[in-house]
């Protein structure tokens, strides 16, 4: 992930985000149990907006509910200016979203460049025709789709790993390759599903730098419980509690808030250490190399 | 935190790399197969066709090296094979389970012979009867299909021995056009005379009937196997595994399962379809006894032996399925001096007992077995490779 990223001007003429996804009024009942009570959100052009709450809040549902995995009892999702009605999971890739799950999900029976390819899968052309007859077209699309996965396999510097099947490599491998499987698709709206679980303190520093290297061609929205990456890369960050947003705003904001602060200290299962964290960073939990300069 | 997902693999820690799951042993993923050192040619159209000439010769070879009894159950080899071809992409990449697809045979063996069966004039010509045969089956399997990408695991069982249960029955409802129990008998054209000067040529010996039936076969065999594995090797396989492994994961790439459910469904009737057509001519008959719900469960049988994606695998299974119970039949007889009939039921038995031992000790079938230790040995001589540094 070290890796300068890739020079993707020559794609396009422009490539900064224009894209702006607003959710509005969502409310997700599961049987008597609701889920999301009145949530909005915004996720502006290349802006990483950050989703946190303790467990059960709602982030997942919500994430679910912009990908179409789960319908809405009510509430808009407009993308690009137009509103998302009937949304499918399977139209996600094409309107530019892309999403990487809170597990890994990978396919476990085929390499790691296949599972990128598979992502890969609405920039391909040739057809069934095409590939029935084993047409010398067929074989072009196929080469083109694996440079474009190497190519996203090298900017999450998990090239080597091309050949092997997932179930044999590290956790923290299986989710650079998730990302990439996500990132080869070229989507204008990153979701980000508890990326950093399982890395180690500088894998999760690597992500963060990745993560704000990636909003210059597309937007992210993030959820997390590390705050302190949280903190660090997001430019606006939205609370949830029990499926209600009950904050949102700049990490600084996000920070002073004492509504946060109480749900996160209310909640008396594993978050201790994340509202510490919330109150401020200790110079301890922040890698070596982000110390600029003397703290106050 | 609320990770329900543990950590797959211990960091630094990856021993064995080949993939977890027994269905996917069988099919070599087509990027790992191009990567390696290989003289054989980069397009994937050229490497097939290669593949597809040296069978070719091989089919020839032992056609003509073997005599007639041993050419008819050749063709048998055959039509049983195309099908089981179909159903290893439909089960095995596409992880859908059929028990209905010797009732999809039923339909391109009725097709066939309907268009046969003419009462004054020529009938078709055969390429062309045989190939509306395979759209017949085709359009219901795409029907089936519809059906089935809304279910899952033993509905879908289910729902498919209801076909192979009801088609046979469906022949004797339309008694008139159908034949009903004696079902329609099939006769087709003696062979060419250039079959005959071209098999004289080959082996000095005379083009029978049943040769030119075995010819028939196998080129429908060869043909069904280029085609499948072109598919099985370009993205549509890769599609279709991945709706397969991670439903999920694969609709967010964009991939709509239902529609690709269906695909495979078609292309597997197709195939069936094909299998029937060649049943019906090499049988001379299309009947409802050739299509008991027992030729579907024969089918999947040859498909899990062999290994399930694997076309060689399902060659392999439909080769055991009619040669194994001869052999069992002849060993019974000859050493422990039963009686024919007994050995020909104690050959059930022994195909029984084969594939017990099979899913007992090659859970992913055997070319799907020797697949996996392949790979494992490769990843150990990686890892050792990488320690060396
Ligand atoms: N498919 C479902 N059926 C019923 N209840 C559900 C379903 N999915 C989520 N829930 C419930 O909705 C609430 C919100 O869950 P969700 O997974 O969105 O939380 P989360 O914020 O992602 O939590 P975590 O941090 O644990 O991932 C929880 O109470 C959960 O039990
Ligand atoms: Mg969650």
């Amino acid at each position: 992930m070290a890796e300068p990223p890739h020079d993707r001007t020559a794609d396009g003429p422009d490539r900064s985000p224009t894209a702006r996804l607003e959710m509005t009024g969502i409310n997700v009942a599961f049987g008597g149990v609701t889920a999301l009570e009145d949530v909005s959100l915004t996720v502006e052009p290349g802006q990483v907006h950050g989703l946190i709450g303790p467990n059960g809040a709602g982030k997942t549902t919500m994430f679910n509910v912009a990908c179409g995995l789960v319908r809405p009892d009510s509430g808009r999702i407009t993308w690009r200016g137009e509103e998302l009605r009937r949304l499918r999971p399977a139209q996600l890739s094409k309107l530019g979203i892309a999403r990487t799950l809170q597990g890994v999900g990978l396919f476990p029976g085929m390499t790691v460049l296949e599972n990128v390819m598979v992502g890969a899968h609405r920039h391909a052309k040739a057809g069934f025709f095409s590939a029935l007859f084993a047409i010398p077209t067929a074989d072009k699309d196929e080469e083109r789709l694996r440079r474009r996965a190497l190519d996203a396999l090298a900017e999450l510097d998990a090239v080597e790993y091309a050949g092997r099947y997932p179930g044999s490599l590290p956790y923290p491998v299986q989710k650079r390759v998730a990302l990439a499987r996500a990132l080869v698709a070229d989507p204008e709206l990153l979701l980000l599903d508890e990326p950093a679980s399982g890395l180690s303190e500088d894998e999760m520093h690597e992500l963060g730098e990745l993560i704000r290297v990636l909003c210059s061609r597309m937007s992210v929205l993030l959820v997390e419980h590390h705050m302190d990456l949280v903190m660090r890369v997001c430019d606006r960050i939205t609370v949830l509690d029990s499926g209600r947003q009950i904050a949102v705003g700049t990490p600084e904001e996000i920070r002073a808030d004492p509504a946060v602060t109480e749900a996160y200290l209310g909640d008396d299962v594993d978050v201790d250490a994340d509202a510490a964290e919330l109150g401020g960073r200790s110079a301890a939990q922040v890698p070596a190399s982000t110390q600029e300069g003397p703290r106050g | 935190m609320s990770d329900t997902q543990t950590p797959a693999g211990t960091p630094g820690a990856a021993s064995s790399d080949a993939p977890s799951t027994a269905t996917a042993a069988g099919n070599a993923s087509s990027a790992a197969a191009s990567s390696g050192r290989s003289f054989l040619p980069k397009s994937t159209l050229l490497r097939h066709l290669l593949v597809l000439v040296l069978c070719a010769v091989g089919a020839v070879a032992l056609l003509e090296l073997t005599e007639p009894g041993t050419n008819a159950q050749i063709s048998s080899v055959a039509y049983y094979a195309i099908a089981a071809g179909g159903l290893t992409l439909l089960t095995g990449l596409n992880g859908q389970i059929s028990l209905g697809h010797g009732a999809l045979m039923a339909v391109g063996a009725y097709t066939t012979a309907l268009l046969l069966d003419v009462d004054e004039g020529e009938p078709l010509p055969l390429p062309l009867i045989f190939l509306i045969a395979v759209a017949a089956t085709a359009l219901v399997g795409a029907l089936v299909g519809v059906a089935a990408a809304r279910l899952h695991g033993p509905y879908l069982a289910g729902a498919t021995l209801a076909l192979a249960v009801g088609v046979p029955g469906l022949t004797l409802y339309f008694k008139e056009t159908l034949g009903g129990e004696q079902g329609i008998n099939v006769r087709i054209e003696r062979a060419p005379d250039w079959f005959d000067e071209a098999i004289n040529a080959i082996s000095g010996e005379n083009g029978s009937q049943t040769k030119w039936l075995a010819y028939i076969s196998v080129a429908c065999l060869l043909l069904t196997y280029f085609l499948l594995a072109n598919l099985m090797r370009s993205r549509m396989g890769r599609t279709w595994r991945a709706v397969r492994d991670q439903e999920v994961a694969a609709e967010l790439a964009g991939i709509s399962l239902g529609a690709w459910r269906i695909l495979a469904f078609v292309v597997s009737a197709a195939a069936a379809g094909l299998a029937g057509a060649v049943l019906a001519i090499v049988v001379r008959l299309a009947a409802p006894g050739s299509f008991l719900p027992v030729l579907s469960l024969s089918l999947l049988t040859a498909v899990v032996i062999g290994g399930l994606g694997s076309l060689f695998g399902a060659l392999l299974g439909s080769a055991l399925l009619v040669f194994l119970p001869r052999w069992a039949s002849d060993i019974g007889r000859d050493s422990f001096d039963i009686a024919s009939a007994q050995a020909s039921q104690a050959a059930y038995v022994v195909y029984g007992l084969l594939l017990v031992a099979v899913m007992l000790f090659a859970p992913a079938g055997l070319v799907g077995t020797v697949r996996l230790a392949l790979l494992r040995r490769r990843a150990a001589r990686a890892t050792a490779r990488a320690g060396g540094r």
